[in-house]
Formats: C-alpha cells, structure tokens, sequence
C-alpha cells in the first residue's frame, strides 16, 4: 500500500507506455469553441480590459491601496527595537550625515545662501522620487505570490509603493520644517506653495513607478542598474549644488536649460523656493538685471548678488514644467503599465 | 462522455440559462451531468510554453557570463519547457473539476494558464470572470499579521471596507487559526497558513475558484469543513477546480475529472471513480476498494 502511494506523485515507469491520446477541440461541442465561448459571453483571459474600466477599477481599490501602503508602513519596522521611531529616525540620520559631509567637512557653501537649508530639502525631495524609483523597480517580482494569489489590477501595486514612501515623506517633512526653521528661515504664506508642488511630484512619482514596475517585471538586470541611474539623475539635479548659480554651467546656457528642467530639478526648486526665503530672494531673475553686480556675484562670494543674473527659466515655467511632467508621467506610466496587464503574474 | 456532453450544449442552448436557474445543481457527487449546462471556462486547444531560468549548463561566474555575450550566445540556462500540448474542454456552471495526473503533468501550469497568469502560446482560455487561484505558494504578506492580511485580501477582491468588518470574524473563525490571528503570518505553520488562506478566498463568492493542493496540509476537521465549503460554492455560483494528490478528496468533492500526462488530457468525463481507477491501475497501483469508508492515510502524499 505505501509503495503504491508513492507512485501516484512519483513519475511511475509504467505510464511511459501510456497512449495519450489526440482529442479534436471540434468534437467536444457541436460548434467551434470559440463560438461556444462568444455565445455566452465569456471574454478570453489573455483580453485586458479597455483603459477607462481598468482605471475605474483601479479606482474601487482605493481602500486597498491605502491599506496596503499602511500596513507594508507599520511591517517596516516591526523587526526594530525602535519600531515606528525610525520614520523620524532615518530621514534624521541622513540629514546628519550630509551635513557632517558638505557642511563640517568640505565646508563650502559654493554660492548657495543658507546651504545647510538648501542642501537638506534637496536631498529629502529627491530622496522621495528616489525611493519611490527603486523600491516599484522591485516590486512585480516581489509581491509575485500576491500576485498569483489574488485577482486585482496590479496598478494597485507600484501605486501602493509610492503612497508608502509618500508616508515617509510626511515624517520627513517634520524633520525637514524643524530644521529649515533652526537655520534662521522664517515661517511664511509661501510655505504653503510646497503642497501643490509635493502633490503633482507624487502623481509624477506614481507615472514613473508604474512605467518602472513594468520594466522590473521582466529582467532582473534592469533592478540591479536601476539604482545607478537614480544617483546619476540626483548627481544632475542639482540637489548639493545650484544649477542656476554655478559658475562651471554660466556659459552653457543650453546644458544649464536642460539639468533645470529636468523633473526632480524642478520639484526641488519649486520647494526650495516655496520654504526658504534665502532662496527666493537670491534666486536668478527675482531682481531686475544687472550685468555688472552678477559679474560680481561669480567673481566674489556675496551669494545674494544671484538675484541680478538672468533667470534661465523663470518661476512660473518651472509650474508649468511641474505639472507637464506628472501629467506625462502619469498617463504614459499607466498605459505602458496596462498593456502588460495579464502579463504580470508570469514571473 | 464529453461529446455526449456537448451536443446536449448545443440542443438546449435556448433554455440552457433557464433551466439552471429553475432547477438547482443537484448536490449529490456521484451526478453524472449538470441538468442545464451553461459553459463558465471553455479552454480551446491552449498551448503553454514557458520559459525556466537558472537551469542548469552554466559554471555560473562572471566570466562565462562575459564570453556569451561577446559571443552574443543566449542563456544556456533559459531553458523552454512546452508544459501544456493542446487541451480543450468545457467546464459548465456547478462543476466541481478535479484534475489529476503525476507530478509535471502539467496540473498547475493548467490552473494558471486558466486564471490568465500564463499567456497562452497558442489557443484561447475564455471564462465568465477572473478566476481566483489557491497555490501551495500562495503566501499573503508575511510580514503582516493574519488580522491585516485578512482585511488586505479582502480588500483586493473587490470587497468594501463595511463588507469587510462585517465578514471578518466569520473568516477568522472559519480558517480556526483563533489567538494567532495577531501574529505576523510568517509565525504560523503550514496548515495554518493555508486555512486562512483558504478562507479569505472562499469568503468571495467568485465564479471560479482554482486550488492547487492548498488543502494538502490541513487537518482533518479542516478539511471536512472545506469540502463543506467547496460544495457550496458549486451550489452558489459557478466552478471549482482542484488539482491534489489525494484521490479521496478528489472523489469526495468532484463531480468530474481530468486525468493529464504530459500536458495532454488522457481521459475525462463525469464517472469519478471509473477514471480514478483507470489512473491508478496506470500508475502502477490496484483499483481503490470503496465498500469501507475512504480513508486518507492510503492516499496522502501531498
């Protein structure tokens, strides 16, 4: 009796003899299948369904979405003796350490007024976009068993990763108010314009975790470089330096365009601008110019002299560029996503 | 049996939806036919290719990674495996669809292929609504406790967070895992793990259910309870398919069987036990004897 257990799940020598036999699909029902299939409405299951239900159901598991972004927040950190005191910790820590790094030890503040305050909202908004591109680089071939467990749109997904991260923004952004306030920054009605600027960077951010997830999905080659890319993008975002400013850019005017209005550049300077008045004021082009003072500006260290330069763009391109790119990302990030739909459980 | 079948289909297609309407599914599993078969998962001459990394015929270091793609060779190690050769079939309303076969013949892939997770090479899957499918696998978020796993699982199919609290304690109750529901799921054993997973999937009605093997490791009062379970939900709504090694609980939950080998059906049709047998005596085992109650342990290989 065990011996014949064994053999119903073990490949038996005896089946090798087996006749399988060839069965014409024509003579299981009186009609093509596909006839059978459409005469009772059945939709084949490699169809995806059109872009405006598949958004729509997207939008039904919004409680989902919300959910799972809270619950994948609190498993974080359940391994930590510290728990939930990390979310401060972390964006903390990493402020200490650049600060340590470009402020104690290069001490520089090459042309940037209140650089510490520069620096440090530059590296937590980019610091968003950041983790929002590696972690939904991951997340397809992560969340593979859920995946093949459950049926939803898989959207769900990327967009739940960008809401954690979107999370621990908001603990970031206490550290960073904190901060901002102690290097002398005034509290004013611009720091409101920071809300509408975290928003169209979070449905940009969404645009590209999908684009990303769909890209991760595949190949794992494509996970393992995707962290190179993003510290290249942030080594070109001006995020520790000023792209308007900066000297080695002042007769590349083309370059100095492009780095400008390249997606995190903007939402970081669209902030910069909205929380630090030292920015606003000695931002290019916020002065009528003057080409003597902003010769002086490259030539001596009075930071505030920026103000007298030519802005290569100027604030109110920099919204309009801001919300060009969430709109882009996110329409080409969700089609792109979509078509792969049925695709994803492959693995 | 299925030509049989399917000339019935195509007969009484102008009554078809009325008669299943008016004349329930008759519960008793030795059945031979539903009395009005509406089609649910109809699988036209479906070919699966997939493709496996990681095999083996490479030494695996940077350096013969190098040479390939000097050489612009492929991967060695990809590896195409043609799993499913050409099914067809048509799984009414109300049936309870056991699929056997040996190890790699092609059980699982059948099921995934069925919920649209394996795109087909050729031929088509068509079903009545997406299909939910319980693997062996099929871990939630281990990370997270079994309370939030079960209020994520049921958010994802579709469930409104008012749905949810008003089903959660029946889940909890029906997958028995009781105090341990606010562990994190990666503290639990096998079987419990599957309990609930089983029961947050069976809390939905869906049209389709497919379980692979996902009962293999419970108990016995579980799976008493979930072959409670599995026919009601043929009485409710639509089909279930489950592929296990246990013939018994094959022939304790079906009402029709597909015997695969090498990614092609061998035989199929509504006689249970004559199939079961048939598999058996080909397997190298003798006919089950069915005068004394089943009893699992004979049959048990997960």
């Amino acid at each position: 009796m065990r011996e014949r257990a064994r053999d119903q799940g073990g490949p038996g020598t005896l089946t090798d003899e087996l006749v399988v036999p060839d069965v014409d699909p024509s003579t299981l029902a009186g009609e093509p299948l596909a006839e059978l299939a459409a005469r009772y409405h059945l939709r084949a299951s490699s169809a995806r369904s059109g872009p405006l239900s598949y958004a729509r159901q997207l939008w039904e598991r919004r409680h989902f979405i919300l959910g799972f972004a809270t619950a994948r927040n609190i498993a974080m950190y359940t391994e930590a003796r510290l728990g939930q005191l990390w979310q401060v910790l972390t964006p903390l820590l990493n402020a200490a350490v650049y600060y340590l790094i470009f402020g104690v030890i290069l001490g520089t503040n090459r042309g940037v007024p209140n650089f510490i305050g520069f620096l440090i909202t530059g590296i937590f908004i980019f610091n968003f976009t950041q983790r929002a591109c590696i972690t939904t680089s991951r997340v397809m071939p992560d969340s593979l068993p859920l995946i093949r467990a459950l049926p939803f749109p898989r959207a769900c997904l990327p967009i739940g990763y960008v809401i954690i991260e979107l999370e621990q923004l908001g603990m970031a952004l206490i550290v960073l108010t904190v901060i901002v306030l102690g290097t002398g920054e005034p509290l004013t009605w611009y720091w409101l314009l920071a809300i509408p600027v975290l928003l169209l960077q979070s449905v940009f951010n969404i645009g590209m975790g999908l684009f990303l997830a769909r890209l991760g999905a595949g190949a794992d080659d494509f996970s393992q470089l995707i962290p190179f890319l993003v510290r290249t993008w942030m080594y070109t975002s001006g995020v520790m330096y000023s792209i308007q400013t900066i000297s080695t850019l002042r007769h590349h005017p083309t370059i100095s365009y492009l780095l400008q209005i390249n997606p995190a550049a903007v939402y970081i300077t669209l902030v910069r601008n909205a929380i630090l008045e030292t920015q606003r004021v000695a931002a290019p082009g916020s002065k009528p110019f003057n080409a003597r003072l902003c010769d002086l500006y490259y030539h001596s260290k009075q930071v505030n002299l920026s103000a007298y330069c030519h802005a290569t763009i100027t604030t109110s391109q920099l919204w309009m560029f801001a919300a060009a790119w969430a709109v882009v990302a996110l329409v080409a990030g969700f089609f792109f996503f979509w078509e792969a739909e049925t695709r994803y459980g492959r693995g | 049996m299925a030509v049989a079948n399917g000339t019935r289909v195509n007969g009484t297609q102008a009554t078809a939806a009325e008669t299943s309407d008016t004349d329930p599914d008759d519960t008793d599993l030795d059945d031979t036919e539903p009395a009005g078969p509406v089609p649910i998962v109809v699988v036209d001459d479906l070919h699966v290719v997939y493709r496996v990394y990681g095999a083996g015929g490479d030494k695996g270091t940077a350096a013969t990674a190098l040479m390939r793609v000097i050489k612009r060779q492929r991967r060695p190690s990809i590896r195409e495996v043609h799993a499913i050769r050409g099914i067809s079939f048509v799984a009414n309303h109300g049936d309870a669809v056991g699929i056997i076969g040996r190890n790699g013949s092609g059980k699982s892939t059948l099921l995934q292929a069925i919920a649209g997770l394996l795109p087909p090479e050729q031929g088509c899957v068509y079903s009545s609504g997406q299909a939910a499918l319980l693997g062996v696998n099929a871990a939630l978020l281990d990370d997270l406790t079994g309370e939030r796993n079960v209020v994520l699982g049921c958010l994802a199919m579709g469930m409104t967070p008012q749905e949810v609290k008003e089903r959660f304690q029946s889940i909890v109750d029906f997958s028995g895992v009781g105090s341990f529901i606010d562990y994190p799921m990666r503290t639990y054993s096998s079987g419990m793990a599957q309990r609930l997973r089983f029961s947050i999937a069976s809390a939905k009605n869906h049209e389709i259910l497919m379980i692979d093997e996902a009962l293999a490791t419970g108990d016995a009062n579980f799976r008493a309870k979930s072959h409670d379970r599995i026919v009601q939900m043929r009485k409710e709504a639509g089909t279930v398919f489950l592929v296990a090694h246990n013939l018994t609980e094959i022939e304790a939950s079906c009402n029709r069987v597909i015997w695969l080998e090498k990614g092609k059906i061998m035989r199929q049709g509504y006689d249970v036990p004559a199939i079961v047998d048939a598999y058996l005596v080909a397997t190298g085992g003798e006919p089950r004897k069915r005068d004394k109650p089943a009893d699992n342990e004979h049959d048990a290989t997960g």
